[in-house]
């Protein structure tokens, strides 16, 4: 019995040695994955800016983020910003908010333009989020006004009686850390994020005495402000 | 005999991860009964930060797949395997290091998510050091289990260790490629990715936790226990070769479909909905294999209460990988992506197939284990019942909020206006999340039962030992 082939040679000596069985388990495996992800790393059509170089911020030298105005293209997020960003993930907003416009006719009307790959390029780690319990955030940027966002982070209900959201009210009783906000530009510059030794000797300055609610606030405002979109432009096939 | 059993295999460990998993079990669910009740009661958030549904979401999600999960793999992959190779257990020191380190890691999750501490990416939230000991104990567990294999007294591999490894093997590459991160302190790193290729990442994780741990691993289960339990042998060997290829080659393709009309290139999402599609085969080939073994003898489950989990469970197993496949096509995930739809297609897997699944073990090894029959059989029957009324009351309320949501975000008036505020969508919800919840406390009482039944029965089993005379 133990000798006999019940399927193929190959299948009959896979099942008699493990190691064979393990090794062929681990290239079969590994196959998927690397067919799906590593052409997005050099595939030049993945991200709009390599053929609407617009859409980046040209920087000119010695110019602080401070200077960039809405719409003059995709940059590094200021302190504030990112810190903000920082608390965004801690209290786990994007399990209910997503941040990524389809390109629909419904979405367009509710949220605005689709989103771009590029616009998320600084995004370590991305945001686009998989539920929308709350609506999508990817262009929440200018749509309400800070005091707005202040009065609905303390009390969503007190603005959106239907709203479902938790209250935020300790957001505003802690400040910024200036070391934290030092040391997690750094790590961002180190992930290729294009932050100056000038953003980084700034950024102290900036964030001192700026509460997280000030701070989540300056994020979501410059959410999907960045790019001016041009209606008349095919980003994405 | 059994006392020969005993010496001559390794089940100490395996009793104490049978019963954490079914303590984790009760956990576990009973976070997702509270966030479930956050989100049709807002008030319940209390204002504390630390309970609110944002930081105990992935708490939920960490105690279901990880804790109760991953105690349920380990005690059945540690026991099967040992029956199945006629062998010891590679090294007992080395199983203990797998069960204290997995119960420590699991501990520092209940501590620090609550606390905000997360790297942001849905079931990969825990920080750097946690994941560094994932992978310790992860490979531990792995290397343990090939090299019980490789001593086997049998000539082949018996086919449910094929799902174990596949599974071993995957999740080490899912959690090392997708944690990888820059520590920027002790308990904080941020991702090495970002945006798009971010993305993609988390989702080839993200699917394949769902493909490889709760699938390829509980199929792993399904065939040592199903024909344990029915006594009769599984049902085609041609059938789970094929499945197992086609299923390992397979699923690692899936991440795709999650991201499909983002920014991610839309060759990427085709090709992922493409072999979703495909994937209903090898799906399917596993739940007939299973279904089929009890061919001839399907009179068992009207007396055999644990034969009635196992089989249940391939139901919702061969129902929820039919909708996976639906839900991956284009058209349709139009309308389900973001909405509860998605929710509720990971509970039909998760309460109906892996819960159900694991139970059905649990309880077919705790009677082995202790070497008694369970404190009550009613229990279990009651156990079972409670489990599949909560599983298709949560279900069909989330199907329902979810279609419901996809229709109302997308409504036209007749003057060409959209026709709900998305404040509207939320309010409307509010029954089905009322709902859900309730499903949710009618699964976690199952759950309950089980626990109870398990502590009576052990309890039960050491009183008789004790006044049994030595053996």
């Amino acid at each position: 019995m133990a000798n006999q082939i019940h399927s193929t040679k190959l299948q009959d000596k896979t099942e008699r040695n493990v190691f064979l069985m393990v090794g062929i388990l681990m290239v079969l495996l590994s196959v998927g994955g690397i067919v799906e992800i590593v052409p997005l790393f050099y595939l030049k059509d993945t991200m709009e800016h390599n053929k609407y170089p617009e859409v980046m911020w040209n920087r000119k030298e010695g110019q602080t983020l401070e200077s960039w105005k809405a719409g003059d293209g995709i940059r590094p997020y200021t302190a504030p910003e990112l810190m903000g960003r920082m608390v965004f993930i801690r209290e786990g907003c994007y399990l209910c908010h997503s941040q990524m416009i389809r390109p629909f006719r419904d979405e367009k009307e509710r949220y605005g333009h689709y989103s771009l790959a590029s616009e998320s390029m600084y995004d370590h780690p991305f945001q686009w989020g998989s539920k929308r319990t709350g609506p999508d955030l990817a262009r929440v940027g200018g749509k309400y006004s800070n005091e707005w966002h202040y009065r609905h982070l303390r009390g969503p209900r007190n603005v959106v009686p239907e709203s479902v959201m938790p209250n935020y009210p300790w957001l505003e009783k802690s400040l910024l850390d200036p070391k934290e906000t030092v040391n997690t530009m750094k790590a961002m510059r180190m992930l290729n994020v294009p932050y100056t030794d000038a953003d980084i000797a700034d950024a102290p300055a900036q964030v001192k005495g700026v509460n997280e609610l000030q701070a989540l606030v300056d994020y979501l405002q410059v959410l999907g402000t960045m790019v001016k979109l041009d209606d008349n432009k095919a980003y994405r096939e | 005999m059994q006392a020969s059993l005993e010496q001559k295999y390794s089940f100490e460990v395996v009793k104490w991860f049978s019963v954490m998993a079914v303590i984790y079990l009760v956990v576990g669910t009973f976070f997702g009964v509270f966030i479930a009740s956050e989100l049709a009661w807002p008030a319940l958030n209390m204002d504390i930060a630390e309970i609110t549904f944002g930081r105990l979401r992935p708490l939920h999600t960490n105690t279901v797949i990880f804790a109760f999960g991953g105690c349920a793999l380990m005690a059945t992959a540690f026991y099967s395997v040992q029956r199945t190779c006629g062998v010891r257990i590679w090294s007992e020191k080395l199983a203990w290091f797998t069960f204290w380190g997995w119960n420590l890691i699991i501990l520092s999750a209940v501590i620090t998510l609550p606390l905000g501490l997360t790297q942001g990416k849905e079931y990969a939230e825990l920080e750097w050091p946690i994941d560094i000991a994932i992978a310790v104990v992860w490979l531990s567990y792995s290397i343990n289990f090939i090299m019980t294999v490789h001593n086997r007294k049998s000539s082949h591999i018996y086919v449910s260790n094929w799902f174990f490894m596949a599974m071993m093997i995957m999740i080490t590459y899912l959690h090392v490629v997708n944690s990888l991160a820059i520590p920027v302190s002790a308990f904080k790193s941020y991702s090495v990715f970002s945006g798009v290729q971010d993305a993609m990442i988390q989702w080839w994780w993200g699917h394949n936790a769902v493909g490889f741990y709760l699938t390829a691993g509980f199929l792993g289960m399904m065939y040592y226990f199903v024909p344990k339990q029915a006594n009769r042998p599984v049902y085609s060997y041609r059938l789970s070769v094929i499945h197992f290829w086609s299923l390992t080659f397979g699923y690692v393709w899936l991440g795709a479909h999650h991201l499909q009309y983002t920014a991610l290139p839309d060759w990427t999402g085709s090709l992922g909905a493409a072999v979703s599609l495909a994937m209903i085969i090898p799906s399917w080939g596993g739940a007939i294999n299973g279904m089929m073994t009890l061919s001839g003898a399907w009179d068992k489950l009207r007396t055999d209460y644990v034969l009635r989990f196992l089989i249940v469970s391939l139901a919702f197993y061969a129902m929820s990988t039919f909708e996976g496949p639906v839900m991956a096509a284009k058209t349709v995930n139009a309308l389900s992506h973001y909405t509860d739809w998605t929710i509720g297609h990971v509970h039909s897997g998760a309460l109906g197939w892996v819960a159900m699944v694991a139970s059905g073990a649990l309880y077919h090894m705790i009677m082995k284990l202790w070497r008694t029959e369970m404190y009550s059989a009613k229990l279990v029957n009651l156990h079972f019942w409670l489990a599949t009324v909560g599983a298709v009351v949560y279900v069909i309320a989330m199907w329902v909020s979810g279609i419901m949501q996809g229709l109302m975000w997308r409504d036209y008036d007749e003057f060409g206006t959209l026709t709900y505020t998305f404040a509207e969508s939320v309010a409307a919800m509010h029954p089905y999340y009322v709902m859900r919840a309730v499903g949710g406390m009618i699964f976690w009482s199952g759950g309950a039962t089980m626990l109870f039944n398990t502590i009576m029965t052990i309890r039960m089993a050491n009183a008789a030992n004790k006044s049994a005379p030595a053996a």
